[in-house]
């Protein structure tokens, strides 16, 4: 499948890059985000078709887009699942949690390194990664259903089947 | 204070005061003031990002009183007394200010440098035994210096790509890189290919090219040059030869008429490596990997090491005095009108004038060197891929080098020209002379490095010296009178043009008393009027302007726009 961008995503990211007058490649990472938020992540045609839009080169596109964890570079699953191990979640059981919610929904994370920290599961409906505080110490272990936040979570069943 | 505006600025370096060009870097002030200040990621070339800490130094300025405090009283040279500040400042990225302090001597100093050290240590393999960088690594030499002698790094180093191959020239190992950026701002700055960046960036920092491209614009290899450590390695070069062990040789460059400086590594009559010297009035700091590469040849299996004379339809060997014999027989029974001369616009001055001695005392009829043209690259690359045409223009006195050869062909075919002396060219290959019509000459003389399809119909055959076996001086396309200096002895029985054109002329019958090239290029002083008043010292290694050309060096140019917006400090 061929990499297009959709106009009304284009006119929204021009909108964007009129934010920054001095120089476009300050909105390189409001780009980013666009892109990442209508397709799910960031592939190699959207670094370039971002780096043509800014006026760059797409190393400097992608020196970019590789520094910062919150952008995924492969496809994750339909709902992708954030479970903090901060100090207070990890005490209150996050590496648990992170390994409950793998087995309920068919997630292998053998292969996941430093450089490719999201495992997705087999059927593509949950992908899951490890992130640092996700600010709310006192009711952990916490975790972000896709942007829906969830405190104090026990019943990964439940959890899982409200996303299914 | 005076109420005249000075540009010069004083500052204080470790206790002694200099004046200095307001705007001077700090790192330059220090350098000029022959106080070293180490650094990785500045390059007077390149923008300075200030990234990789390494040139911190403990800074001062004039203390601002109080309110209601006098202010400081200047001593009796004007100076002010120094308040030092408390935490260090980056000598590459900040300018000089008056009365300002600098001192790299300082416990605060010594410690930064330490510090900057001991980190950049952390992660560096330690495979200096097998690094080509060794013995020319900034990263060994100021980790002398500066550096802790252990490490307190007791955890597992961080593992990244090596052996990257990151262009067709160029390897790449990223556990060596220190993140300099150097090579990064140069192929985005200078040679207008930006691939490389750093992907990853915190502990595993990567330098990668960008995927599906690669390093390979003509100027990569300069990131090697620049590359203070052995993260980037020329494939030409890798394990080759310990940097130590070579001599170093300042020459010129002679694959075009820039004629870009350069330093030879020798060892043992074998080129290794060639690099780019800077002279910022001819190719600053670079040189285009096409031009560096090109010495193989000079140890080629086709490399002429003996004299040839034709008996029968064989070559034989034979010895100088037969070859220069048979040849002066050939010649004294034609006119001269019969006889042409083809040289060269790769000979030196000095080769050039022996030439012209050699058409008058031979009276010969016709004289012409052959013209090499390319595409200009916009950046270093003249058009004109010979090194020497200005010196054929103003040597051999030819107003339009090339112009003759069409004549010279269209002499040989109706029988007019029956004799030609090819010094430094390949006829056939070079200027369209088809061997059959070179076998219409009664006599054909060729003298060149290799063997070649000219040599092969030619009745003597001499085998001469290439560019990095002799000496002499050149005249680049902007004028520059600059010197080709000797790196290695020829091969075999090998001379240099201008002895064996000195040979052929007292062969048939001319003067001699020349016995070195310095003798030569005193005649050259005296014959030709833009020479006058000069010595061969006095060329220097960076060369001398010589004539107006009106040409320019494109890539200087861009330099000198980005110096006067202040962007490098050139």
């Amino acid at each position: 499948m061929s990499f297009a961008v959709p106009s009304d995503l284009e006119k929204e990211i021009d909108d964007r890059i009129t934010h920054y007058p001095v120089s476009k490649r300050s909105a390189v990472l409001p780009v980013l985000h666009a892109l990442q938020h209508h397709f799910g992540f960031i592939e190699e045609d959207a670094v370039e078709w971002a780096a043509a839009k800014l006026e760059l080169e797409p190393i400097q596109v992608l020196e970019v887009v590789t520094f910062y964890p919150g952008f995924r570079q492969s496809a994750p699953g339909k709902c992708h699942i954030r479970v903090c191990r901060t100090l207070s979640c990890a005490m209150a059981g996050s590496y648990e949690l992170m390994d409950s919610i793998c087995e309920k929904a068919g997630i292998d994370r053998s292969g996941v390194t430093h450089h490719n920290p999201i495992a997705v599961s087999d059927d593509g409906k949950f992908s899951i990664e490890f992130a640092e505080c996700l600010a709310s110490c006192g009711t952990g272990p916490v975790c972000l259903m896709g942007d829906d936040f969830h405190e104090a979570v026990t019943d990964v069943d439940g959890l899982l089947s409200q996303y299914k | 204070m005076s109420e005249e505006k000075s540009d010069l600025i004083d500052v204080q370096i470790n206790g002694e005061w200099h004046s200095f060009p307001k705007g001077t870097r700090m790192i330059e002030a220090c350098r000029e003031a022959g106080v070293e200040v180490p650094h990785y990621c500045y390059h007077p070339k390149l923008t300075s990002p200030g990234n990789c800490r390494m040139c911190l130094v403990e800074m001062g300025m004039p203390p601002r009183p109080r309110p209601g405090e006098d202010p400081p009283e200047p001593d009796e040279d004007g100076h002010l007394p120094i308040s030092w500040i408390p935490r260090p400042a980056i000598a590459c990225a900040n300018t000089i200010a008056p009365n300002m302090g600098i001192n790299t001597e300082s416990a605060m100093t010594e410690e930064c440098r330490k510090g900057v050290m001991e980190l950049l240590l952390a992660n560096h393999p330690l495979d200096c035994p097998i690094c080509d960088q060794a013995g020319e690594c900034s990263l060994q030499e100021f980790s002398v210096e500066h550096g802790k002698g252990e490490s307190r790094f007791r955890e597992q180093k961080v593992k990244k790509p090596k052996n990257v191959e990151v262009g067709p020239r160029i390897r790449l190992d990223d556990e060596r890189c220190i993140m300099c950026s150097r090579c990064v701002r140069f192929t985005d700055e200078i040679a207008d290919d930006p691939v490389l960046g750093f992907t990853d960036r915190g502990s595993h920092t990567v330098l990668t090219v960008y995927p599906g491209r690669e390093l390979a614009n003509n100027y990569s290899l300069n990131t090697v040059d620049i590359c203070p450590v052995g993260a980037l390695t020329s494939n030409d070069f890798r394990f080759q030869m310990r940097v130590w062990f070579m001599k170093e040789t300042k020459t010129i460059d002679v694959n075009c008429a820039t004629g870009a400086n350069v330093t030879v590594y020798s060892r043992e009559d074998k080129i290794y490596r060639i690099t780019p010297r800077q002279n910022n009035d001819v190719n600053s700091d670079w040189m285009p990997d096409s031009h560096r590469l090109n010495f193989h040849w000079i140890e080629s299996d086709a490399r002429l090491t003996d004299p040839l004379v034709k008996k029968g339809d064989t070559h034989k060997q034979a010895t100088w005095q037969e070859a220069v014999a048979t040849s002066a027989d050939a010649l004294a029974s034609l006119e001269g009108s019969e006889i042409a001369v083809i040289a060269s616009a790769r000979m030196t001055n000095e080769e050039l004038l022996m030439t012209n001695r050699l058409v008058k005392h031979l009276g010969a009829g016709h004289v012409d060197t052959v013209t090499r043209t390319g595409e200009a690259d916009g950046y270093l690359i003249s058009a004109d891929r010979n090194p020497n045409t200005n010196g054929v223009k103003l040597v051999l006195g030819l107003d339009d080098p090339g112009s003759q050869i069409d004549a010279i062909k269209e002499g040989i075919e109706q029988g007019r020209i029956k004799a030609i002396i090819a010094l430094q060219e390949n006829l056939v290959e070079d200027a369209d002379f088809s061997a059959d019509l070179l076998g219409k000459l009664d006599f054909l003389l060729t003298s060149y490095p290799l063997a070649n399809p000219t040599a092969d119909v030619a009745h003597v055959v001499l085998p001469s010296a290439g560019w990095a076996e002799k000496s002499g001086t050149m005249i680049n396309v902007t004028g520059r009178l600059q010197r080709l200096n000797q790196v290695i002895d020829g091969p075999g029985q090998t001379l240099e043009s201008w002895e064996i054109i000195r040979d052929l002329i007292q062969a048939t019958g001319g003067g001699n008393g020349i016995y070195a090239v310095n003798d030569i290029f005193k005649q050259l002083t005296q014959e030709v009027s833009e020479f006058e008043g000069l010595t061969w010292g006095q060329i220097g290694d960076l060369g001398i302007p010589l004539i107006e050309t009106g040409e320019t060096i494109p890539l200087l140019e861009r330099e000198a726009e980005r110096k006067a917006k202040g962007l490098i400090v050139g």
